[in-house]
């Protein structure tokens, strides 16, 4: 059994959904992203994602784009995130990859799923990359025991979710908006349907991500899925404050907050 | 007007191992609507009846094939101009935009949304848009507005509305991740009006459809002009829609060398082009698999040429396809080859060229010298070169003062 198997047993039992938590490597800083990830660990989070940050993010909003600028200008590379993994993955959270196809292409698929599993990584969410063009990716997730979370939407027809689900591992992401990553007002009204079309198809757990920013949404999301997904809050508390102690500290707050909406 | 059949790419997209599909699964449902919409407008005689008309009575397509005597006799061979610069809004890009945005009303869209560089797309589909009656969105780099203050003018009078791009490097590439990020926001209203041959399937074959005019026209203006075909048909490649258009009237005609030009900028040794077959990769960007210019982490590289229109670091598939296959050559010219061939062509011709059109004269230049005055060269002169007098009379010292002319320049 997978480690993030393992976590959705545990939750299920506990009866809550899991708190899912994505922070870029390399911001603000190598250091200081490891520092904020064992400090999400620590205040709640239960699954890390560690964003690989790349020069075009096209599904990401303003929050996560000027994360990963500055991690590229401080020149993070592709080996500093499987460093963030590793010590990621020795906080005891299942640690997940986040990223944009390219670099994994790039790297060599064969050769980035062996040195994310030896990091201790679990397996990589894929943004913009569906089953449809992961036959590569397939033969090395499974040589690797890594999982494939692939990414489903309100837009997606039946026939793909029943495709997707099938092609993923670990859990599968829905997307809560048709959008990209930011935070909203508002929980979404398309998640619990869509949530709902997945359920028809599928007994994978199913994560919902996009738009949730406090403890009060993740609580409504968790009503109705196994995993809630947080980033661009996360990645806002690092923006907004200079000194790495306050940004610690803003962060295991709203962990805090986040993981009582999940326990509810 | 259909004299081949063009490379079909497979259900998916593939051109060989390129093309495809890398993007988010929220467009993908979209993506298979245009697809499938596509398919159904190219099949229905109202639709293509409409847009032939709207193309011969509003684009003043089909445009003529020229022999450029004195161009000739000054590079050694027989040269053939495809007068693309003449169409409205000057360049091969209204044949692609109008068909877009007849299919946009097809759908049942209101809005468009575009991407430019140098601003020739942007302006070319508010100018569509307008004459369809769309409301029209247009992402444009910040860095570009600045540079492009006169297309960005051009753009508003025609009733678009023009967003500056502030993120990433500021230009093209940032247009098009901006214009993506709408459209994931606001598909159910809205058509991503591409603006080249590239991107997920099947923009990369609607554009080379909507663009084949180009060289199906040259094919039989060829025959009636000279009773038999060019030796070679040269375009410039950016992301390669005039260059796919004149290509594909003449891929089954095996005898035809066809070349690409990419943009050399200031040498491929030096780092600084936009030579991306040339000079980068193999890799994914903006949803396909192509070459590209990457580092060695798989991150996008900023790309250089005097030509804004050139001056993306990704290339069109189907290129990157007929690269690997060896049914096309792709080369580089220097911005100094190309503005020399910019230079010749106004001297002999009395035509103003796109800088991007004078990196396929420069490449006829440099064709012409291999092959010798037997030699028949067919070049796609896919733009004209208003917008890039400001860029060439600096580059050629013609004026003193550069601030005078502050608006409408490339660089």
């Amino acid at each position: 059994m997978s480690s993030i198997d393992a976590l959705f047993e545990r939750t299920r039992s506990e009866n809550r959904a899991a708190l899912v938590g994505y922070l870029p490597a390399g911001f603000p800083s190598k250091d200081l992203s490891i520092r904020a990830i064992e400090t999400m660990v620590d205040a709640g989070v239960d699954l890390v994602e560690v964003g690989l940050p790349y020069s075009d993010p096209v599904m990401d909003g303003p929050t996560i784009q000027a994360a990963a600028d500055v991690a590229l200008a401080g020149g993070t590379r592709i080996r500093d995130v499987f460093d963030v993994v590793k010590a990621s993955a020795a906080t005891g959270a299942p640690t997940v990859v986040m990223t944009y196809w390219n670099p994994v292409e790039r790297y060599g698929v064969e050769r980035f799923a062996a040195d994310l599993a030896a990091a201790g990584g679990a397996g990589l969410i894929t943004p913009d990359m569906t089953p449809d063009e992961a036959e590569e990716w397939i033969t090395a997730s499974t040589a690797h025991e890594l999982s494939r979370v692939f990414l489903v939407a309100p837009s997606s027809t039946d026939e793909r979710l029943a495709m997707t689900a099938e092609a993923a591992s670990g859990f599968v992401y829905a997307t809560a908006v048709m959008g990209v990553t930011g935070q909203r007002e508002q929980t979404s009204n398309l998640a619990p349907e869509l949530v709902a079309r997945l359920r028809e198809v599928t007994d994978k757990p199913v994560g919902v991500g996009l738009g949730v920013s406090n403890g009060a949404q993740a609580h409504e999301v968790a009503a109705f899925s196994d995993a809630v997904i947080v980033g661009s809050a996360l990645v806002r508390c690092l923006l907004d404050h200079d000194e790495p102690d306050d940004a610690l500290a803003a962060l295991r707050a709203l962990v805090a907050d986040l993981r009582a909406g999940v326990e509810r | 007007m259909t004299v081949s059949p063009p490379a079909q790419p497979d259900a998916r997209g593939h051109f060989g191992r390129f093309g495809g599909r890398f993007m988010p699964e929220a467009l993908i449902a979209p993506l298979d609507e245009i697809t499938e919409a596509w398919e159904d407008a190219k099949a229905d005689p109202t639709f293509t009846a409409e847009l032939a008309r709207m193309l011969r009575e509003y684009a003043n397509v089909p445009s003529p094939l020229y022999e450029a005597h004195r161009f000739s006799e000054a590079v050694g061979a027989r040269i053939l101009l495809k007068r693309e610069d003449l169409n409205h809004t000057g360049a091969h890009k209204i044949r692609n935009v109008i068909g877009q945005a007849l299919l946009a009303k097809r759908l049942g869209k209101p809005r468009a949304i575009a991407e430019t560089g140098a601003g020739q797309h942007g302006v070319a589909s508010a100018t569509a848009c307008a004459y369809l009656d769309l409301d029209c969105t247009v992402y444009m780099g910040e860095v570009d507005t600045e540079r492009q203050a006169l297309n960005v003018a051009r753009m508003r009078m025609l009733g678009a509305e023009v967003v500056p791009v502030t993120t990433g490097s500021r230009t093209l590439k940032d247009a098009i991740n901006e214009a993506l990020r709408d459209w994931v926001s606001t598909v159910d209203t809205t058509h991503y009006l591409f603006g080249t041959a590239a991107g997920p399937h099947p923009f990369p074959a609607m554009v080379r459809d909507l663009t084949r005019g180009i060289g199906d026209e040259a094919r039989a203006q060829s025959l009636e002009l000279l009773g038999r075909l060019p030796d070679v048909a040269v375009a410039c490649v950016g992301g390669g829609s005039n260059a796919i258009g004149l290509f594909t009237g003449f891929v089954a005609d095996e005898q035809v060398r066809l070349v690409g030009i990419e943009a050399g900028g200031d040498g491929i040794e030096t780092g600084r082009h936009a030579a991306t077959i040339t000079g980068g990769d193999i890799g994914v960007l903006h949803g396909a698999r192509s070459y590209l210019l990457q580092d060695e982490d798989g991150q996008t590289l900023d790309s250089h040429s005097i030509s804004a229109g050139l001056d993306y670091p990704g290339v069109g598939p189907e290129h990157a396809h007929l690269a690997a296959t060896g049914r096309a050559e792709y080369r580089p010219a220097t911005d100094a080859q190309a503005m020399s061939a910019f230079e010749l062509l106004c001297r002999t011709e009395g035509i103003i060229p796109a800088i991007e059109s004078a990196h396929a004269l420069a490449g006829a230049i440099e064709l012409a010298e291999e092959m010798g005055s037997d030699a028949t060269i067919l070049v796609n002169l896919s733009g004209r070169g208003d917008k890039d007098v400001h860029t060439a009379a600096q580059y050629f010292g013609l004026i003193e003062e550069p601030v005078v002319l502050d608006e409408g320049t490339e660089e």
